[in-house]
């Protein structure tokens, strides 16, 4: 029963209501879209500005520019040490080499611990919520020293390995927490049918757990297109550089005034995100309210 | 029998995590280790007792980069919540166009950690940016907010009060498990809008609260690219944004002081482990749990 009550006791008059519940819905529009405004102006400049000759970014004030120049797409993608495409495929192999490794790392743990039975198993959850609030700080010089002594400094080894080793417990907890909705009894069938536990995890939980395995690639995606840290400290190489080690650089060449091609490889390099978010979005919002991821 | 099995294909599985604990466990005590020595990176570590932590008493950068790291994290951190907070109320009470509101407000949050977006807050708040360009239009004369020490910072807690949409996609998945009719039996008997968020908003979201509460402190003690890219790499102007992870990482990777460095890395942990303890603690008080 969805009865609505009116805040005021005494039965409020027959005619207003109408009128008294616009205006409230309106100005909630206008403060709404206001935000909207603010949240949204910072990357409506940043493409306007990518289209604007560099001499007029700071004194052409309006949106829409007054004189084009898309040539600073050309330009910015050939300023720096290598041409644009070269950190974009970096950049697209350790994303997609990362999703892959924490695809099968995670949901191989994940089903350990939603599935199977075994001595150490609440120990080992338990260690693995605490990775999840342990901040990665700590690790970073004995890591680094580590990485020196295998000879891995310069390669991708140290920003890849960490992903197919499971070592992001927010992924194993939101798959976890997806296998656990899933029915029991389609593992029994499966173990009765004969189905090993690889099997079982293979042919009938992996294919079910396509969902929460959009999210993980989603987010995979994004935190490692945008991941700066990591690559600042293991690529020195310019070859190897990704995508935001290469956007960096047009800071460098401040002096030389070159805006437009700055904030347009800067619109490249966060045209992908915006993209898998336009796309992703339903699971984004899924996984971020089952785990709190960000 | 069974059992036995079931062991076997148990550690199996987590044989790639087996493989991830040691990547996490072996550094995290051999950091422990080095904060008790002097180390180049080049030469075995030496031992050097408590020297590292009485070098950092006396360290004024440390000192300023605790300040900033404090500032940012205790301004920002409950600010950001606060707004994603008021958002997701007033979104969830029912707004024609929420999922387009939605997507506008958490697309930032996606955002907000990248170069390209802190590289562009340089020239938003430039002196001649968009935002002295819109203070100037009621008069207001804006300073020179990147490169004005007593402002840096401010742009940067501005950068993560826009990111409030990860929060609020949380928030309002929480405040969407209320039942409505706890609403509308508080309205029955009278209750204010104010009464109704204090009595049934704010004590049923609570767990929600700190649960983003305990992993944005975590996440905003470690803030490194923002400084980073805002300023250059120095931590500048005048170190008003040298974070503390940044000194960290000035300390480690550019004077390769890594001794010192694992010193500095666990007096952070410490702090956040205490940090962390105090909002468990507190959470007895105010966060209120159904079952």
């Amino acid at each position: 029963m969805s009865l609505t009550l009116t805040r005021t006791p005494q039965a409020p008059s027959a005619a207003p209501p109408a009128a008294r519940r616009t205006r409230p819905r309106f100005l909630r529009h206008v403060l709404l879209s206001g935000v909207g405004v603010v949240m949204m102006y910072p990357l409506l400049w940043m493409i306007s500005s990518s289209v604007k000759p560099s001499d007029s970014v700071f004194t052409d004030e309006s949106l829409w520019p007054a004189v084009f120049d898309f040539g600073n797409y050309a330009r910015g993608w050939t300023a720096l040490s290598e041409p644009f495409e070269v950190y974009l495929v970096n950049s697209l192999i350790i994303v997609t080499l990362s999703i892959v490794g924490n695809l099968l790392s995670c949901s191989l743990a994940a089903y350990a611990f939603a599935r199977l039975r075994f001595t150490g198993r609440r120990l080992f959850f338990a260690m693995m919520l605490g990775t999840m609030m342990l901040p990665g700080h700590v690790l970073v010089v004995p890591q680094y020293v580590m990485f020196d002594r295998l000879g891995w400094l310069n390669t991708y080894y140290p920003l890849l390995v960490p992903h197919f080793l499971a070592t992001n417990g927010f992924y194993i907890f939101l798959m976890v927490q997806f296998m656990r909705s899933l029915p029991q009894e389609l593992d029994d069938a499966a173990r009765i049918d004969g189905c090993g536990p690889f099997r079982t995890f293979w042919k009938v939980v992996m294919p079910l757990c396509l969902p929460a395995f959009a999210t993980t690639a989603i987010f995979t995606f994004i935190s490692v297109w945008n991941e700066f840290f990591s690559p600042l400290l293991y690529l020195t190489d310019p070859q190897l550089y990704t995508v935001p080690l290469a956007v960096r650089q047009f800071m460098d060449s401040e002096g030389q005034s070159r805006w437009g091609e700055m904030f347009a490889m800067s619109f490249v390099s966060l045209a992908p995100v915006i993209g898998f978010f336009i796309a992703g979005q339903k699971y984004l919002v899924r996984g971020i309210a089952t785990t709190g991821l960000r | 029998m069974i059992r036995r099995r079931q062991d076997w294909a148990g550690y199996a599985f987590l044989l790639p995590w087996f493989g991830g604990m040691v990547f996490m466990v072996v550094p995290f005590f051999a950091s422990l280790y080095l904060a008790f020595t002097d180390y180049d990176l080049l030469t075995p570590p030496r031992w050097a007792g408590l020297a590292n932590f009485r070098e950092m008493a006396g360290d004024v950068k440390l000192h300023q980069s605790l300040k900033v790291t404090f500032v940012y994290t205790l301004v920002s951190v409950p600010a950001s919540l606060a707004v994603a907070l008021a958002v997701a109320i007033v979104l969830d009470r029912g707004v024609r166009g929420l999922a387009i509101y939605r997507s506008i407000y958490y697309l930032p949050s996606l955002l907000g950690g990248s170069v390209a977006i802190v590289m562009l807050w340089r020239y938003l708040f430039g002196y001649d940016g968009i935002v002295n360009d819109f203070l100037s239009w009621f008069g207001i004369a804006g300073p020179a907010w990147t490169t004005d020490p007593d402002h840096a910072l401010t742009t940067l807690i501005l950068l993560h009060v826009w990111t409030f949409g990860a929060p609020m996609v949380i928030f309002l998945a929480g405040l969407r498990q209320i039942p409505a009719m706890y609403y509308e039996a508080a309205g029955m008997d009278g209750a204010s809008t104010w009464r109704q968020f204090r009595s049934i908003t704010l004590p049923l979201l609570s767990p929600i609260i700190f649960f983003n509460l305990v992993q944005a402190l975590i996440a905003s003690f470690q803030t490194f690219t923002q400084g980073y890219v805002l300023s250059n790499g120095s931590g500048g102007p005048a170190d008003s944004t040298l974070f503390y992870n940044l000194y960290l990482y000035q300390k480690g990777f550019a004077e390769f002081d890594m001794g010192y460095a694992s010193s500095m890395a666990w007096l952070l942990l410490i702090i956040i482990a205490g940090f962390t303890a105090i909002n468990f603690l507190a959470a007895r008080y105010w966060v209120f749990y159904d079952n």
